[in-house]
C-alpha cells in the first residue's frame, strides 16, 4: 500500500505568551516544529506500513527550513520525503495550498491513503485535509480515531462527532484527517535518525508540479488577511476573600443574585 | 505581493521584530531586516512600524467580484430531524449582516422530516430553501456537498456561513474547493465592509494568541464557519414573515463516497455540554480521576454539566467528549465554574465568552483568573465540599 503523509511545519507558539507592556508576542527561544496533529498522521502511516508492507511518503510545502520536519520525520519511520518549495508558493491559503498538495500527489501516481492531522496549531483551520479530497476527487473522511480495517481498496474507520462516534466505510484511494485518539506516536530511533541524515530530499517547485504561477501561492489565493491585531483582555476578576466558607457563602450570595442558584 | 522596506526611514526601533508571526524580521546593523521567504504578506510589520518605513505593494489590481451574486445564507444544520441552535445563532447574526447590506437572508436545510423548519423564519430568514429526503436522513456530506454547491450556483449568494461542527468542518471545505472560492475557518466576528459589499472574517489564530481579519475580495460566495455559541442567538419572531421554498433532491448523479454503518452515542453525558446552562469543568487540579466524583456530584447539586480541560482527558481521568477549549467543544453557559484549571490559552479559547466563570484554583497567578468573573483562590478539596453542602443545606 503506497500511503501519503501531509504535514506542517509550525512554530512551536502555543507556548507564547503576550508581553503586557508592548501587546506583543514574546518569540524569544520558539523553535519550529511538525505540528503536533501531524505527528499522529506520521504514526498511524509508519504503523500500517509496519503491519501490511508498502510506502510512506510525507509531503510539506513550506520555506526551506521545512527540511528539518521532513528529516524529523524520516527518524520516525517514514520512507521518502517531498519538499514543495517555490517562491510562488508563497502566502497560499487553504484553497492554494491544498491545490498544490493535490498537484505533488498527482505526480506521486501511486496512492491508496493519503493521511492529515486534523488542523494545525497555527492557523487552526482543519480545511486542507477536505479541500485535497475534493481536488483529488476522492472520499473524504475527518477526525478518524480508528482504522478499523484497511484492506483491497477498502476501509472502515471510527470517527468522532460531538454526540459520539460513528462507523463508516469507504473505497480507496482516500483522504483521512485523524484526531489524537489514534495512536501514540513513537520517538524516533537511533537507526532512523541516522537513516534521516543522509536521506536525500526532493524538492518541486512550479516547474516540477508543473503548474501557473497564478494557481498558487498568494495569487492562488481567494482569501487575503487584511488585519492581525491581539484579543484585549481588560478584564478584572473580582477575587472572594476570607477562608473557605467566606468564600462560598460570598459566592452564593453572587450566584444567588444572578439567578444561578 | 512584494514588501518594501525604506531604510531611510527605518529607526532600528525593533516594534516590527516581536510582531511578526513568523518570526522572520530582525534588525541587523540598527536597519530592519526581513526574510522574505516564508512571509504571507499578513501586514503585521507594516502595521507595528511608525515610521512608514514598511509597506506591502499588491502586484496587481484585484479582480472585480461577480456583482450578480446578492444575498446571505445560512446553512441550517440539522441532525435527525432536530435543527441545532448553531443555525439559529448564525440565522440571528446574518440578518444584521443581510440587513447591513440591504439584502435577503436565506436558510438552507438538507434533511429528512426536519421539524419546524418555519422556526428559521422566526429567527430572521426570509426564506428557507428546505430539501426533505430519506437520503438526507444521516447527514451523508458527499449529498449535502452537493447539493449546497448546486444551490448556489442556482440561487448566487454573496455569502454563505455554516456552523463550524463537526459536519460543518468536514463538509464545506469541499463545497468552497468545488466552487474555486475562498473559505475561512472558526470566525468569532462576521461584519460588513459596506463601501466594497465585502464579509469582514476574524478569526483567532495561532491558537487565540492572535485575531487576523481575513477577506475574500473577488470570488463569490464569500465563505465561513462559526464555531457554535460565538453569536448569541435573538428571540423569535413568530410574526415574522417568510417563505418556504421546496427543493428537489435526487440521488441519482451523486456517487457517494463514504457509507455510516453506526452510530455509537457517548453515554457518559447526562447533559449536553454544548446546551448546558451550568458547566462544572475539572483540570489537573483534582490530582486524580477519583476527584471528578467530587465534581459530580456539585454538578448534580446544581444541574449542571461536566467540563474539563484538556490536561484531564489526556490523563485519561474523563472521556474526550467533556473536553472543552480549541480541540473539544466551545461552550457558553451561563455560568462555568472552573476548579482546577490553570486556564492554559486553548482552553480560555473554548469558554471565555460563558456569562459568569468562577475560578477556583489554589494558585493565584493561574491564568484562568484573568477571564473570571469571580475568583477563589484556595483549596478545590475545602471549597467544593463546603459548596455542595451549602447549596445542599
Amino acid at each position: 500500500m503506497n500511503i501519503v503523509v501531509c504535514l506542517k511545519q509550525v512554530p512551536g507558539t502555543t507556548e507564547v505568551k503576550i508581553d503586557p507592556q508592548t501587546n506583543t508576542l514574546i518569540r524569544q527561544g520558539i523553535e519550529n516544529i511538525i505540528n503536533p496533529f501531524d505527528t499522529y498522521a506520521i504514526e498511524e502511516g509508519v504503523r500500517l506500513k509496519e503491519k501490511d508492507g508498502g510506502k510512506v511518503t510525507v509531503i510539506t510545502m513550506g520555506p526551506s527550513q521545512a527540511e528539518a520536519a521532513l528529516r524529523e520525520s524520516i527518524s520516525l519511520g517514514i520512507d521518502e520525503a517531498i519538499l514543495l518549495c517555490d517562491n510562488a508558493f508563497r502566502g497560499a491559503d487553504t484553497w492554494a495550498t491544498a491545490f498544490t498538495l493535490s498537484c505533488a500527489v498527482k505526480k506521486l501516481q501511486q496512492y491508496d491513503l493519503i493521511i492529515c492531522g486534523r488542523q494545525t496549531i497555527d492557523g487552526d483551520t482543519g480545511q486542507v485535509g477536505p479541500e485535497l479530497a475534493e481536488m483529488l476527487d476522492i472520499p473524504f473522511i475527518a477526525y478518524v480515531g480508528q482504522i478499523e480495517e484497511i484492506k483491497d481498496g477498502y476501509l472502515r474507520v471510527r470517527r468522532m462527532v460531538e454526540e459520539g462516534h460513528e462507523i463508516l466505510e469507504t473505497t480507496l484511494p482516500a483522504v483521512i484527517t485523524v484526531a489524537k485518539e489514534i495512536n501514540v506516536p513513537r520517538l524516533p530511533s537511533l537507526r532512523g535518525i541516522m537513516k534521516s541524515k543522509s536521506a536525500k530530499i526532493d524538492t518541486w517547485g512550479i516547474r516540477e508540479l508543473g503548474v501557473e504561477e497564478s494557481m498558487v501561492g498568494l495569487p492562488g489565493s481567494s482569501t487575503q488577511v487584511i488585519k492581525i491585531f491581539f484579543p484585549q483582555r481588560v478584564h478584572q476578576a473580582e477575587m472572594l476573600e476570607g477562608n473557605p466558607e467566606k468564600q462560598v457563602d460570598t459566592l452564593i450570595d453572587r450566584l444567588k443574585s444572578a439567578g444561578l442558584c | 505581493m512584494k514588501l518594501k522596506i525604506n531604510l531611510d526611514e527605518c529607526v532600528g526601533c525593533g516594534n516590527c521584530t516581536s510582531v511578526c508571526p513568523f518570526d522572520l524580521v530582525e534588525i541587523v546593523k540598527g536597519k530592519v531586516k526581513i526574510n522574505e521567504e516564508g512571509c504571507n504578506f499578513c501586514g503585521a510589520c507594516v502595521e507595528s512600524c511608525g515610521y512608514y518605513a514598511i509597506t506591502i505593494e499588491a502586484d496587481e489590481p484585484v479582480a472585480e467580484a461577480d456583482e450578480s451574486y446578492c444575498g446571505v445564507w445560512v446553512f441550517a444544520e440539522q441532525r435527525r430531524g432536530t435543527l441545532k441552535n448553531v443555525a439559529y445563532e448564525l440565522l440571528s447574526r446574518g440578518r444584521e449582516l443581510a440587513d447591513t447590506l440591504e439584502t435577503e437572508l436565506g436558510a438552507v436545510c438538507l434533511g429528512h422530516n426536519v421539524q419546524d423548519a418555519e422556526s428559521l423564519i422566526a429567527y430572521g430568514a426570509d426564506k428557507v430553501y428546505l430539501a426533505d429526503s430519506p437520503d438526507l436522513a444521516d447527514n451523508q456530506e458527499d449529498y449535502l456537498t452537493h447539493k449546497l454547491v448546486d444551490l448556489i450556483r442556482e440561487y448566487k449568494p454573496e455569502v454563505v456561513i455554516a456552523g463550524a461542527t463537526a459536519l460543518g468542518r468536514a463538509f464545506f471545505p469541499r463545497v468552497a474547493a468545488i466552487l474555486n472560492t475562498g473559505l475561512t475557518a472558526d470566525c468569532t466576528g462576521l461584519d460588513i465592509d459596506t463601501e466594497k459589499r465585502l464579509l469582514l472574517q476574524t478569526r483567532p489564530t495561532f491558537g487565540g494568541n492572535i485575531m487576523a481579519t481575513i477577506i475574500c475580495p473577488a470570488n463569490r460566495p464569500q465563505m465561513a464557519t462559526v464555531r457554535p455559541r460565538v453569536f448569541k442567538k435573538n428571540a423569535p419572531d413568530d410574526k415574522r414573515q417568510g417563505q418556504i421554498i421546496k427543493v428537489d433532491f435526487k440521488k441519482e448523479g451523486i456517487a457517494p463516497k463514504t457509507k455510516l454503518l453506526d452510530f455509537i452515542d457517548d453515554v457518559t453525558e447526562t447533559v449536553k455540554l454544548e446546551d448546558a446552562d451550568i458547566i462544572i469543568s475539572g483540570g489537573r487540579g483534582l490530582g486524580k480521576p477519583e476527584n471528578f466524583k467530587l465534581l459530580a456530584e456539585l454538578a448534580e447539586a446544581m444541574g449542571a454539566a461536566l467540563g474539563s480541560s484538556r490536561a484531564a482527558v489526556d490523563e485519561g481521568w474523563i472521556p474526550y467528549s467533556h473536553q472543552v477549549g480549541q480541540t473539544g467543544k466551545t461552550v457558553c453557559p451561563k455560568l462555568y465554574i472552573a476548579c482546577g484549571i490553570s486556564g492554559a490559552i486553548q482552553h480560555l479559547a473554548g469558554m471565555q465568552t460563558s456569562d459568569i466563570i468562577v475560578a477556583i484554583n489554589d494558585d493565584p497567578n493561574a491564568p484562568i483568573f484573568e477571564v473570571a468573573t469571580y475568583g477563589i483562590v484556595g483549596d478545590l478539596f475545602q471549597v467544593v465540599p463546603m459548596l455542595i453542602k451549602k447549596l445542599k443545606g
